[in-house]
């Protein structure tokens, strides 16, 4: 870590539902997710790109933006993202952004990232954990027009305009170095997101957009107009900005639905039902047979 | 959702809903003036609540997902002492960590010196959900108070100095009193404290042994002053920011809280700043430090208590013997159902202990800027919140280390033999929760320091008001019975006030501090019920508890019989 240059870096971020902890209402009858059973969480492994943002500024200086594409209320994220350590927050929103697959989100990303301007680093988590389909960092480092390194899971030193990276692949580690700027996505076994930071929360929980005055004052009466809300937030550099598809110059076609190529084929609805039971005895060969039937059926080896 | 200790524990969260600060507040927060200087200031007092809230989840999370699960390693692993280095366990050092990059440190400190400023009140239910997490890591994050003195009686230069490291967390700290020959008696302390007059520098010299965290960066050290002197007003309060001329001797094998470095400290020549006044250092900085160590003791008992009861709260679900799961049977019942109401009871007693506590400290500042001028008023509301903090401190830290050890003897009945196991979870937490009721001062202890205080009927303004309060109609049976508690203890005083020999009101004096604990406890459980239906049940169970119980050592105490003492000498020679 020799470079002494500042390091801006831009974090990509997803608001998923809580796939891990998956309650009994969490599908509808028709098999489609009913998001209103699952509490909206910051996507895992974006949290571990996140972490490797700030740790990177801690040694080298620099600011961390994180930006995430999504629905007004995925500003929830971006709050817990300053808590957690981000210098700024943007949240792109659009109606014309729904129903975009990786190929229209990139598309958003990657304009965004354009206007944002300055960066050395994008870092985005590996996948998130609602589509799983890892596409979306790859695809916005193609856009953007620069080197990659995907399942990054440490960066081992920046210096001369260049980074070198620890990639976690399945057959072991190996080890790449490439030119800055250029975007990793981040796996789990990175490192341990530090939890929010009590003072950056308290002086940050108001931390809002325009389309959340009227939530937030209607639990801080104290505020009388919106005007006077968005006054304190700026005087606070709380106020979160909102970024429209006009505002980066995405045009109508590529983004959203109408930019999404991708078409669902057909949904499985597995519904798993655990009514049979088998005793084995306890006797060597009955625990081999068991074990010669896991194998068998691939639920174990 | 992820394991928050905060967010899982419903009492708590009633607990903050009701604190009833705002008289504390206004005070503490200077009139709500501090937030355009410092951003972490509320501007209200929902503002400030709300903040607490912000705290205690984020602490509460990190003692459910990164403490309590490496609690069984911390305990296994333990503090280490090589060549006289002492290291924390690897599960502490993380623990640690995750409390410095949550900022969770200074967290009494004025803003200031980088602190939260947060009450005392709030302070201890952060330290009954570490505690429950892992409590050897309570003794790390739960003495804030030493922190506390030094702002309160050091001087500017060395508060600028070490109070902000304090508020990152960069150092923590010890209260070195103990020594071998001075132990419960604090008076015989002979730690020498010399000062060169030329250059108006302290040294220290002697060895203090049982310091809980004794490899602090930054010790108050209690030492002898005053050359000839034997007793208490020979004692001063030295700040010691550790050097090579600290060093530490050994560290002890202990029964429980294994994370928790017990040391022994040899001082030689070792550079001192004087804390406040000469003289004062026992009667009124330990025992200041004191006071707060015991509310925080407390708090730890209550939140290993916690912890016992969840795991005896699971394994009568998921046991099963005579074909049905040994919660149904009404012996277990029993057992979960007075772990459950207890530890409600004590959670509510040091709340209002809290409260107390925290309307101390700010009437004593708000005393402290008033001067000779101070309002009547005012001296006559930090006399009440003196009282009733010196009396409800240690009944508290009686009540809830007591409750701890037998809340988790109730927690290995439910297990039965696999609680005696050291794979359960029960075991470690029996083995810890031991030493609660012995460090900070003994539970006999404490029923000295509370005796006095209740035989002058310190408690009556509190229960006098509670009798006079408005209850829900359909608890009037418990209002009633509790009338009728509360005039037994009045009676009970009286009659042991009337008790000539002072050996004999000694031995009587628990049975009249438990008797106090309950009707108290009682009264702060029938006052939740105006606010919470949910409540109605416990202050029933727990007031038909205690009535026989009350009823009994009355009896007791009103006879005050001479026999046991009489037998003392006869039989024990």
């Amino acid at each position: 870590m020799t470079d002494s240059r500042p390091i801006d870096s831009v974090v990509l971020a997803k608001q998923v539902p809580d796939t891990h902890n998956i309650t009994g209402d969490a599908m509808t009858k028709d098999g489609t997710m009913n998001r209103n059973a699952l509490s909206a969480i910051f996507n895992p492994e974006d949290l571990n790109a996140l972490e490797m943002a700030v740790q990177i500024r801690e040694r080298h200086g620099g600011t961390v933006t994180v930006i995430t594409m999504g629905p007004p209320k995925a500003a929830g994220i971006l709050r817990e993202a300053l808590w957690r350590g981000a210098d700024r927050v943007i949240l792109l929103t659009d109606r014309r952004f729904a129903g975009a697959d990786t190929l229209a989100t990139s598309l958003v990303l990657q304009k965004a990232i354009e206007k944002i301007g300055r960066y050395d680093l994008v870092l985005a988590g590996r996948q998130a954990i609602d589509g799983d389909t890892a596409q979306v960092g790859p695809q916005t480092a193609e856009k953007l027009g620069i080197p990659q390194i995907t399942y990054a899971e440490a960066v081992l030193e920046i210096a001369d305009g260049r980074i070198t990276a620890q990639r976690a692949l399945d057959s072991g580690t190996e080890i790449v170095r490439c030119e800055m700027p250029c975007l990793l996505t981040v796996v789990g076994s990175a490192n341990t997101p530090r939890p929010p930071s009590v003072r950056r929360q308290i002086a940050g929980k108001l931390a809002a957009t325009p389309g959340e005055y009227a939530a937030l004052r209607a639990k801080w009466p104290e505020f009388e107009t919106d005007a006077a809300l968005e006054a304190h937030l700026d005087a606070h550099g709380l106020r979160i900005p909102v970024w429209t598809a006009d505002d980066i110059g995405a045009s109508a076609e590529a983004i959203g639905l109408a930019g999404s190529p991708t078409q669902v084929h057909k949904i499985n609805f597995v519904v798993l039902e655990s009514t049979e039971s088998k005793t084995v005895p306890p006797t060597p060969e009955a625990i081999a047979a068991m074990v010669a039937e896991l194998v068998h059926e691939y639920i174990v080896g | 959702m992820s394991e928050n200790f905060f967010l899982d524990n419903p009492d708590l969260q009633f607990r903050l809903e009701h604190l009833d600060l705002a008289e504390v507040l206004e005070r503490k927060e200077k009139g709500f003036s501090e937030w355009e200087t410092y951003p972490t200031a509320p501007r209200n007092y929902a503002d400030a609540v709300d903040n607490y809230r912000i705290v205690l989840e984020v602490l509460g999370e990190i003692c459910g997902e990164r403490v309590a699960p490496r609690a069984a390693e911390a305990d296994e692993e333990g503090a280490h002492f090589e060549d006289g280095q002492v290291t924390y366990a690897a599960a502490t050092l993380d623990a640690i960590a995750a409390l410095r990059q949550a900022e969770l440190f200074g967290a009494m400190l004025s803003r200031e010196y980088g602190g939260l400023n947060l009450p005392e009140s709030v302070y201890q239910m952060m330290v009954e959900m570490v505690a429950r997490a892992e409590s050897g890591l309570m003794t790390v994050y739960g003495l804030q108070e030493i922190a506390s003195l030094l702002e309160e009686h050091g001087d500017p230069e060395t508060k600028a100095r070490v109070l902000p490291r304090f508020s990152r967390g960069e150092v923590s700290g010890a209260m070195v009193l103990t020594e071998a020959e001075a132990g419960s008696d604090l008076g015989a302390v002979a730690t020498r404290a010399t000062l060169d007059e030329a250059t108006g520098q302290w040294h220290l010299n002697g060895v203090k042994h049982f310091i809980t965290n004794g490899l602090a960066d930054v010790s108050l050290v209690l030492a002898r002053s005053e050359e000839g002197s034997t007793d208490a007003r020979g004692l001063s309060m030295f700040l010691v920011e550790r050097d090579d001329t600290v060093k530490i001797r050994r560290i002890e094998n202990k029964m429980g809280i294994h994370a928790s470095p017990t040391c022994e400290i040899q001082y030689t020549n070792t550079p001192a700043i004087l804390v406040g006044k000469r003289r004062f250092g026992l009667m009124r900085y330990a025992m200041n430090l004191m006071n707060g160590a015991r509310l925080a003791v407390a708090a730890q008992a209550l939140g290993i208590a916690e912890a016992a009861y969840r795991e005896a709260d699971k394994y009568s679900r998921e046991r099963v013997q005579f074909g049905r799961s040994i919660r149904s049977l009404p012996a277990v019942g029993r057992l979960l159902l007075s772990m459950k109401v207890d530890l409600e009871a004590t959670r509510a007693l040091l709340a209002e202990t809290g409260r107390w506590v925290d309307l101390w400290k700010v009437h004593e500042s708000a005393l402290a800027e008033g001067g000779p001028d101070a309002d009547p008023a005012l001296r006559a509301r930090h006399k009440l919140a003196q009282a009733l903090s010196e009396t409800l401190t240690p009944m508290v830290k009686y009540c809830a280390t007591e409750m701890g050890n037998r809340v988790c003897y109730q927690a290995m009945q439910v297990h039965g033999g696999v609680g005696y196991m050291h794979e359960f979870n029960i075991e470690r937490l029996f083995r810890d929760v031991r030493i609660t009721n012995i460090y900070e001062g003994t539970s006999q202890l404490q029923v000295v320091a509370a005796i006095g205080k209740v035989l002058n009927r310190s408690l009556d303004p509190l229960l006098v008001e509670w009798q006079a309060a408005e209850y829900p109609a359909d608890m009037a049976a418990e209002r009633a019975l509790l009338v009728e508690l509360t005039g037994l203890l009045d009676q009970a005083v009286g009659g042991l006030k009337a008790v000539p020999e002072r050996d004999r009101v000694d031995y009587y004096a628990v049975d009249l501090v438990e008797m106090a604990i309950s009707v108290v406890g009682g009264w702060l459980l029938l006052r939740d019920t105006n606010v919470a239906e949910h409540k109605k049940p416990v202050a029933r169970a727990y007031v038909a508890s205690i009535a026989s119980k009350v009823r009994a050592a009355a009896e007791v105490v009103l006879a005050a019989s001479p026999v046991p003492l009489e037998a003392i000498p006869v039989l024990l020679q």
